[in-house]
């Protein structure tokens, strides 16, 4: 054993390791990325590690490798778990034979997520075992457990986790690599009574599973982590508790240091529900304060116990709007709903009435060729009918003013089928949908067969930067890298639409506006399913060229680079534009379009 | 990001549990950007309460007052002076970052105001700011951990080809403390 500080994503992949994983794979997304990077610069020999081309193919690799005794873990984030939902709801029926432990990390607020769901509602859905993680060592920790119950119960097993446990650092305990576990891997079994699903095997299997959980939940009030913190000191007679779970249970922990130690269940398998520990928190009290984000799991599976066995007491949360339904939790709304609900008026400080601060909304970087992309657009489809479906990735961004590019966006690959609608519906309007290059291998490439097949009138765009930007600059088929390190046959975007039958597929780089808007003029002339490639890499994958500068004497403050393209290098000073050289890569875009060619390279005076 | 790493090694180098949050995805994207960073035993959570800190290294003065309702009564403040622009504020012409430090100075009793350009010119890298701020933060006694052992973190955290330009922002930090204190 040794201290290290770690990330809870880095405690989760390093858990894993110490767990002999043997397979790992997933899809990028916040604020489950780095758990996947983790486990491969630390990849010990017999680990396999790959981003996969989406999440439901992830779960499907993850199965397999699980189905052949081996250990493995698939890594996403909520959303994710969508798209991987329809291999997960038939795997459960399926079972496992090596352990395989889900990781999903939810992010409430939302802080970068399109949906405030919950996983734990997906365990209960599915009927998967839920593991949910309080601080960065217990998801160490807990990896190890969910993998040995994995394989003891043949059911795959969630760790959820949410963005301040994946997120947060801390000093934690981890083992030392002798200390690791290891196993023999004995590969897939023939036995198709077992591994094919059939309907008369789901009637069986969902017998047994629905028997299983029912001992599980009696198995889970015995974990030492579903625990029971009993009352002490002034209130220790109080007649009042609460139930949390999650990272709520430490802000819980720290109003109870100023409240008064209050009986507190924390609930570390939401699912199965552990019952008979539930019963034992709830004996000898009156009210119930459920603490906890996202979904009212807890508080729905204590009002359940009470009707069932009959009990009196109260369950307060955000049912009955004790606590607000949506949004984060945080140290200090905990402490407030807790002393609210023990009747304590907590003194707090004077805060001074803070001047009016600049909102700093999240902009495409400076020099981001995605903003020379959709300018190149907007500029050749000025005073057409038109609409821009967009798609989750950097270049959602492209809907900030000025640009303001962006007029539908829902989830991954999305823009696709919404601009084939709309085409449908409305077919006046030329209809664009812009997808980015790792989007496009995730959940792109059927909306472009269904549009082709369809005779969908519509122009594609694609944002290729060669690299997946939001979550981290993670490789993807586009990219000829993979996570084993090794250089592959990339795939080729142009030849996945050729080979789909698209007979318009130009690329063109968008830093050249010129060829970049004769491009999209072509493309709106022709018929049917049209595609431009719009290549340049990521600014933060290149060396940057020199800053540009902008000549004081010439600029006549007309504020037009900053009207037309926002870019956050350039701000105004003293009446004349400025460039922060800090900030600037030199991709030329505002030199194109000043009227009195002020913007420059190093010929330019400051 | 780096100065809160530094300080977290550091504090367990003198065998101190540490806890930190920060934030990461699209707040990258010109977003704020906070670490919160809490040491010491009874801590469980990683975030920290409102009134709760002991000290704010700001690195943009708009931000720094943002995050004031943090700060403890008595607690210490490092800021840098110089704003950074939001595109909406150049947009809609700008904010006053000399206002947001005049603010400052009204709220805060424990405030050193970092003379931004004057300090990364000195040091002659702009990057290096976050060490200036932490050599100055350090000289207060707000964290718990001396100068010279964020030193010791630092040159075993940071790659050697930066020890020396971290090393020179450590001790400009430091007189911009000393200058700090006898203008007192």
């Amino acid at each position: 054993m040794h201290r290290e500080f770690l990330m809870g994503n880095e405690a989760v992949a390093l858990g894993a390791i110490a767990a002999g994983v043997d397979l790992v794979c997933g899809y990028p997304g916040t604020p489950s990325t780095e758990v996947l990077e983790t486990v491969a610069k630390h990849r010990p020999e017999r680990t396999y590690v790959e981003w996969s081309v989406n999440e439901k193919t992830a779960m499907e690799v993850a199965a397999g490798a699980a189905y052949s005794g081996a250990r493995a873990l698939v890594t996403m984030k909520q959303m994710g778990l969508n798209v991987a939902s329809d291999p997960l709801m038939c795997l459960e029926y399926i079972g496992v034979k090596g352990g395989l432990v889900v990781l999903v990390a939810d992010d409430p607020g939302p802080i970068s997520s399109q949906t405030e769901q919950d996983t734990r509602c997906y365990a209960g859905f599915s009927k998967v075992p839920c593991f949910d993680p309080s601080t960065a060592q217990e998801a160490y920790d807990m990896v190890r457990e969910a993998f040995d119950f994995s394989e003891k119960y043949s059911t795959p097993v969630f760790l959820r986790t949410t963005t301040r446990v994946s997120h947060g650092y801390a000093s934690i305990e981890v083992l030392d690599a002798g200390e690791y576990a290891g196993h023999c891997i004995e590969g897939f079994c023939r036995d198709s009574s077992r591994w094919v699903i059939f309907p008369r095997l789901s009637y069986q299997n969902h017998q047994k599973i629905v028997a299983r959980n029912e001992e599980l939940s009696g198995v889970l009030s015995g974990y030492e982590r579903n625990r029971i913190y009993p009352a002490s000191g002034a209130i220790a007679n109080c007649r009042k508790g609460a139930a949390t779970g999650g990272i709520s249970f430490t802000y819980a922990m720290e109003a109870r240091q100023e409240l008064g130690e209050l009986k507190l269940f924390k609930v570390s398998t939401p699912y199965p529900f552990p019952e008979k520990k539930a019963l034992e928190f709830l004996e000898g009290l009156d009210e119930v304060l459920c603490l906890e984000e996202l979904d009212p799991v807890i508080e729905r599976e204590l009002i359940y116990i009470c009707g069932k066995y009959g009990l009196k007491t109260k369950i307060y949360g955000k049912l009955s709007r004790h606590v607000r339904c949506a949004g984060e939790n945080s140290r200090d709304s905990v402490r407030d709903d807790l002393a609210a609900f023990l009747g304590i008026t907590i003194e707090k400080p004077m805060q001074p009435e803070l001047p009016k601060l600049p909102v700093r909304p999240p902009v495409l970087c400076a020099g981001c060729p995605h903003r020379a992309s959709f300018y190149a657009v907007k500029k050749a489809m000025a005073g057409k009918k038109t609409v821009f479906c967009g798609d989750i990735g950097c270049y959602t961004l492209g809907n900030a003013m000025p640009l303001d590019m962006v007029d539908t966006c829902l989830c991954m690959g999305a823009g696709l089928g919404i601009a084939q609608g709309i085409g449908h519906i409305d077919p006046d309007t030329v209809c664009f949908a812009f997808v980015g290059d790792s989007t496009f291998f995730a959940s792109a490439i059927t909306g472009v067969v269904n549009a082709v097949y369809n005779q969908a009138e519509m122009i594609l765009v694609v944002l290729d930067n060669s690299t997946t930007a939001m979550t981290g600059h993670q490789p993807h088929p586009g990219t000829g890298k993979t996570m084993m390190g090794q250089a592959v046959d990339a795939v080729s975007i142009e030849g996945v639409l050729r080979g789909i039958g698209l007979r318009f597929v130009e690329t063109v780089n968008p830093l050249d506006q010129q060829a970049a808007t004769d491009a999209v003029r072509r493309a709106a002339e022709q018929p049917g399913v049209k595609a431009i490639i719009f290549r340049s890499p990521c600014i933060a994958l290149t060396r940057p060229e020199k800053a540009l500068r902008i000549d004081g004497e010439k600029c006549i403050g007309c504020r037009r680079c900053i009207r037309e393209i926002g870019c956050p290098a350039i701000s105004m000073r003293d009446g004349r534009a400025e460039i922060d050289g800090s900030q600037c890569v030199g991709c030329g875009l505002c030199a194109g379009l000043c009227p009195v060619r002020a913007i420059g390279g190093e010929d330019v005076a400051e | 990001m780096l100065a809160s790493k530094l300080i977290s090694a550091a504090a367990m180098e003198k065998g101190m549990p540490v806890m930190s949050a920060e934030t990461i995805g699209m707040a990258q994207r010109g977003g704020s950007v906070f670490s919160h960073l809490r040491i010491g035993e009874g801590v469980f959570s990683p975030m920290i309460p409102l009134g709760g800190a002991d000290l704010i290294i700001g690195f943009e003065p708009g931000e720094a007052v943002r995050m004031l309702p943090y700060l403890k009564t008595d607690g210490q403040m490092v800021v840098s002076a110089r704003p950074v622009m939001p595109v909406t504020a150049a947009l809609s012409g700008g904010y006053d970052g000399a206002a947001m430090v005049d603010f400052l100075r009204g709220q805060v009793k424990r405030l050193v105001v970092v003379d931004t350009e004057a300090a990364i010119a000195e040091v002659g890298s702009a990057k290096a700011l976050n060490i200036i701020l932490l050599g100055v933060a350090a000289r207060t006694g707000a964290i718990g951990v001396t100068a010279a052992e964020l030193e010791q973190a630092m040159l075993k955290k940071v790659a050697p080809r930066f020890h020396e330009l971290n090393r020179r922002a450590l001790a400009c930090g430091e007189a911009i403390w000393r200058a700090a204190e006898s203008g007192r």
